[in-house]
């Protein structure tokens, strides 16, 4: 049966919803990778560990509110969230101060290897720690709008608002954060400067350590909304986010914030159209291919800047 | 009259919004020896960076033997026989001397796979060349006695000398260097100028230097471009530099 | 140093500590279980909660005495000292000699599983002196090196399944797709930078697992290929029955051992031959720009020499290896999977690069023997086989991130017959 006009339509702007939205969670763990690498130059590895660990947390705490017969949904939601994020913000420090600050001045393959390590460090940790097979956690905040007239519909599920909502609300902190506060401004500077930073009396270390904690907690609100979204977790997860993640951060600009928004967002809707119209096996592929494209023809990303080699 | 040797025509360099080389013309004739000064910053080792083809100039045209160089990267422009040594010293600091001056005969080298693995007479022949040619130029500049050291050991003046050596065993047709006397105390200056001259003369290599001491300059120069801050300022024999107004206010600031 | 007070420590012992409670707490301290078709949580065991208190214990203690702890930072200018008896160069070439022996009777005195172990062990020492060529000599990180072993394995697979291709007929021709799809890869993206070549390896390493895995009626998808013949000695085979077998033509009773010491003998040639192609490699002027370019590639384009040929020679030669020792895993196993391909293989092989020493192709060789045997001398601790490799891939590079065996190589010498001697 060939589909109306208005069924293609309906089909195509449902996929471009649903690329958003995962898309929107690629940003929030894109934004981690950017903001590391922005700082101190080096890929964090271990950046998706966080964000499946994110998930976990999740998963325990609405696990374990339930077994309190605890039903609220916003309750359940906001609690998840609060404690992921600590969770999450707690192994971001530890894994920078154990991991990371000893081979900061090392070359470049020993640090990367350091994160490599780190991240199946933590990938085997959690699978003693919870098993390494899927766990299923379905349709906690299940439901969807229909939009629409009978003839040309699209659905949005309530799980779909929530993540825009919250992605815009981290978005808006971040960006205020960032700009505004005091650490938020060191920051900055120090992505920009680290020895002068540090000789204008800033600790570059603690504005690296608050780095890494922000950008683990925006990671571990990508990993609750995810977790709710999809149902479902297992070690392996972070491997696979890390890396679009990545691809994201570098597809917008590394080192740019809006740009790994909007790489996320690009990354997340390209999956999703490869998987609606072409095949859902090759989604994956859709994600490495635009990494290799991106950094072969244009490896400042959409928003960077090109940057000139100093001889 | 032949061409000159090279010719830089209305060279711009741009980054972003910021100006770092305004037109910069200079001509190099075979067998002179051309000096580039300029106050700090004027943008002098970009002018050499563009010439060289590290840098791709914004705008402008660089003639080397008559053909144009400007949108070659610099290993072609090298091939060219155009060599250039930089301000903070690039030697191969964990390879010894002798090993430095090989890598640079790379080009020279019986670089066939299989030959080189099954160690054929006609591998071992050229390599036993690339030897004696590194032996002849370590001689030259007084460091054979380090041949087998690691070439990061060696005192600054040394790694000064080796890094033109490792230039000369490329067979230059230019030489360029970016500030060969920095940091030389004034007897191994002295040998600097000495060893720049014979290179002239007995060498047969044409020589562009960016250089700050004056001394040096003015005593080995035919020519000499003076730029600031970007710009040209001057162009002109010493004496005429030495007389020049512009330049000593651009050196000196305005009275 | 001065000694401080034991207290100055005490707040950041508690600290640590405390993180380290929560830490393994927020992730331990419940179990999810599955309930149906949702899940619940239920108390982790007390044996968790007392390893965890241990650890933190453990913790608090090494931030308490921190000072008093002898300092292994890392001492990057550490070398290992070559044992007096092996200094000479005769001395060298006895023990080689006598290494070589060992490794030549070593199959006939003992039985199949160990020499099935050391045909491994064989195999990863092969992809580690591959590897070691493009980031150890030539300085390009690679985190995408198993790629170019399925490349290799896959070809002969499939070249088996279609053509019908024996394995010595696949072995040239696996190295010659493993080049070519390094030659193919490396041409783009060897001018990037280094952080963003390790990713882009990476990406391509997964793509081509990918693409083995969805393309089933090709590759035979997750299901792999089987049935992939062994290699035969000049068309005798080592089977029990046949036309032309080994045990027959040489009139010794049938035995499947003999299978087992004819690959483990092959491998041994194979990898000696590596090793010495390699060494050459070094001596030559491909292996000096090699070294040239690891150590400053704007001085190289300088001296006329092209940075992206040089990479590329790396990388293809390099990729050859693996695209032979993929060959040589597809015989052993009789059958390959996309799953044998993953990012973990690549990352173990850089592990041995890294550990061994970069560069040094003794030390890369030792490397791989060890993180090959090890998890098989210690089965007890098999769960945390990958736990402890994470671990100790952090803790090498932090403490001696040049490895174990960064032995310097040996330099070309000038000999002054050519030269005046001063």
């Amino acid at each position: 049966m060939v589909p109306t006009m208005n069924e293609s339509i309906s089909y195509f702007i449902q996929q471009v919803i649903n690329g958003l939205t995962v898309g929107s969670t690629y940003a929030l763990i894109a934004i981690g990778y950017t903001m590391v690498y922005g700082i101190i130059g080096m890929i964090n590895f271990a950046h998706g560990e966080i964000y499946m660990i994110g998930t976990y947390i999740t998963f325990i705490v609405i696990a374990g509110l339930t077994l309190l017969g605890i039903e609220s949904l916003p309750f359940i939601l906001i609690t998840a969230l609060i404690i992921s994020m600590m969770v999450a913000g707690a192994y971001g420090f530890t894994i920078e101060r154990v991991a990371y600050r000893p081979v900061r001045s090392s070359k470049r393959l020993i640090a990367l290897i350091s994160a490599i390590g780190m991240s199946i460090f933590l990938q085997n940790y959690m699978r003693l720690a919870q098993g390494s097979r899927d766990l299923a956690q379905p349709g906690i905040i299940s439901g969807s709008w229909s939009l629409g007239t009978d003839e040309f519909s699209v659905n949005l599920a309530y799980m779909q608002l929530i993540i825009f909502v919250v992605t815009l609300i981290c978005m808006i902190l971040l960006t205020l954060f960032i700009s505004r506060s005091r650490v938020g401004r060191a920051c900055r500077a120090c992505s920009q400067d680290a020895g002068m930073t540090n000789l204008l009396g800033i600790n570059t270390n603690h504005m690296i350590a608050a780095t890494f904690v922000i950008g683990a907690m925006l990671a571990a609100v990508a990993g609750v909304l995810l977790g709710l979204y999809y149902g479902v977790v297992n070690p392996m997860i972070g491997f696979i986010a890390g890396l679009k993640a990545f691809t994201a951060a570098v597809l917008g600009g590394i080192g740019s914030i809006p740009g790994a928004v909007l790489g996320g967002l690009i990354l997340g809707t390209a999956e999703t159209m490869t998987g609606a119209y072409f095949s859902a096996q090759y989604k994956d592929v859709v994600a490495f291919s635009l990494l290799c494209l991106i950094l072969l023809f244009r490896p400042s990303g959409l928003l960077g800047k090109p940057e000139v080699e100093k001889i | 009259m032949t061409q000159p040797l090279l010719q830089v025509k209305n060279l711009v360099m741009r980054f972003g919004g910021l100006m770092a080389v305004d037109h910069v013309s200079l001509d190099v004739n075979e067998g002179q020896i051309v000096s580039l000064i300029g106050p700090n910053g004027a943008g002098k080792t970009t002018v050499f960076n563009c010439i060289s083809g590290f840098y791709k100039p914004s705008d402008g045209e660089v003639l080397f033997k008559g053909k144009p160089m400007h949108k070659l990267p610099g290993h072609l422009i090298a091939r060219h026989g155009m060599v250039r040594t930089f301000q903070n010293i690039r030697l191969f600091k964990e390879m010894t001397v002798l090993e430095n001056l090989l890598v640079a005969q790379h080009m020279h080298a019986e670089r066939n796979l299989l030959k080189g693995l099954l160690n054929l007479p006609g591998y071992k022949a050229k390599e036993q060349e690339l030897e004696d040619k590194s032996a002849q130029w370590l001689e030259r500049v007084d460091l054979l006695d380090f041949a087998n050291r690691e070439a990061g050991t060696l005192a600054y003046g040394q790694q000064r000398r080796l890094e033109i050596a490792r230039c000369m065993v490329t067979q230059p047709t230019l030489l360029m260097l970016d500030e060969p006397a920095a940091g030389l105390n004034p007897q191994e200056t002295q040998e600097l100028d000495q060893l720049i001259m014979e290179l002239r003369d007995k060498y047969k290599v044409t020589l562009l230097l960016i250089e700050h001491d004056m001394k040096l300059v003015m005593g080995i120069s035919d020519q000499i471009v003076v730029i600031n801050q970007g710009a040209p300022l001057a162009t002109g024999t010493p004496t005429e530099i030495l007389s020049n107004q512009d330049v000593i206010k651009a050196y000196l600031g305005e009275e | 140093m001065t000694k401080k007070p034991l207290f100055t420590n005490l707040t950041s012992a508690f600290f640590a500590a405390g993180l380290t409670l929560f830490l393994g707490a927020s992730v331990m301290g419940l179990r999810l279980k599955s309930e149906g078709i949702t899940l619940g949580v239920e108390l982790a065991s007390a044996q968790t909660f007392i390893e965890l208190g241990l650890a933190a214990l453990v913790v608090f203690l090494f931030q308490l005495f921190r000072d008093h702890i002898p300092k292994l930072t890392s001492n990057t200018k550490a070398r290992l000292v070559i044992p007096a008896f092996m200094r000479t160069d005769k001395q060298q070439r006895l023990w080689l000699m006598l290494t070589l022996g060992a490794l030549l009777i070593f199959p006939f005195m003992t039985g199949r599983s160990n020499i099935d172990l050391a045909t491994l062990v064989l195999i990863y020492i092969m992809l580690a002196i591959g590897l070691n060529i493009v980031v150890g000599l030539a300085g390009l990180l690679d985190l995408g090196y198993v790629g170019f072993y399925a490349v290799g394995a896959y070809t002969y697979g499939l070249l088996y399944t279609y053509f019908g291709f024996s394995f010595w007929q696949a072995l040239p021709i696996a190295g010659l797709f493993a080049a070519i799809t390094g030659w193919l890869l490396g041409y783009p993206v060897l001018r990037l930078r280094g952080d963003y070549l390790a990713i882009v390896t990476l990406g391509f390493g997964e793509i081509i697992r990918l693409l083995l895995n969805n393309l089933t009626e090709i590759t035979g998808g997750p299901n792999g290929i089987s049935s992939i013949p062994k290699p035969t000695l000049f068309g005798l085979e080592f089977a029990r029955r046949g036309d032309n077998t080994f045990h027959e033509f040489f009139g010794i009773a049938y035995s499947p051992v003999h299978r087992v010491i004819f690959l483990y003998l092959l491998a041994l040639l194979l990898v000696m031959l590596s090793i010495y192609i390699i060494r050459r490699l070094i001596r030559m002027p491909i292996g000096r720009a090699w070294e040239a370019l690891r150590e400053d590639e704007i001085a190289c384009r300088s001296l006329g020499m092209s940075p992206t040929n040089i990479k590329l020679s790396a990388f293809t030669i390099g990729a050859t290896f693996a695209g032979f020792a993929g060959a040589f895993f597809a015989t052993r196993q009789s059958f390959i999977s996309p799953e044998s391909f993953a990012f973990i293989e690549s990352a173990i092989i850089l592990a041995i690069v890294v550990l061994g020493g970069m560069g040094s192709q003794l030390g890369v060789v030792l490397a791989a023997i060890a993180m090959v045997l090890l998890p098989e001398l210690a089965r007890e601790f098999n769960e945390y086989r990958m736990l402890l490799f994470g671990l100790m891939m952090v803790l090498m590079m932090i403490w001696r991130p040049q490895g174990l065996l960064p032995a310097k190589r040996s330099h070309r010498e000038l000999k002054t017959t050519n030269a005046e001697v001063k």
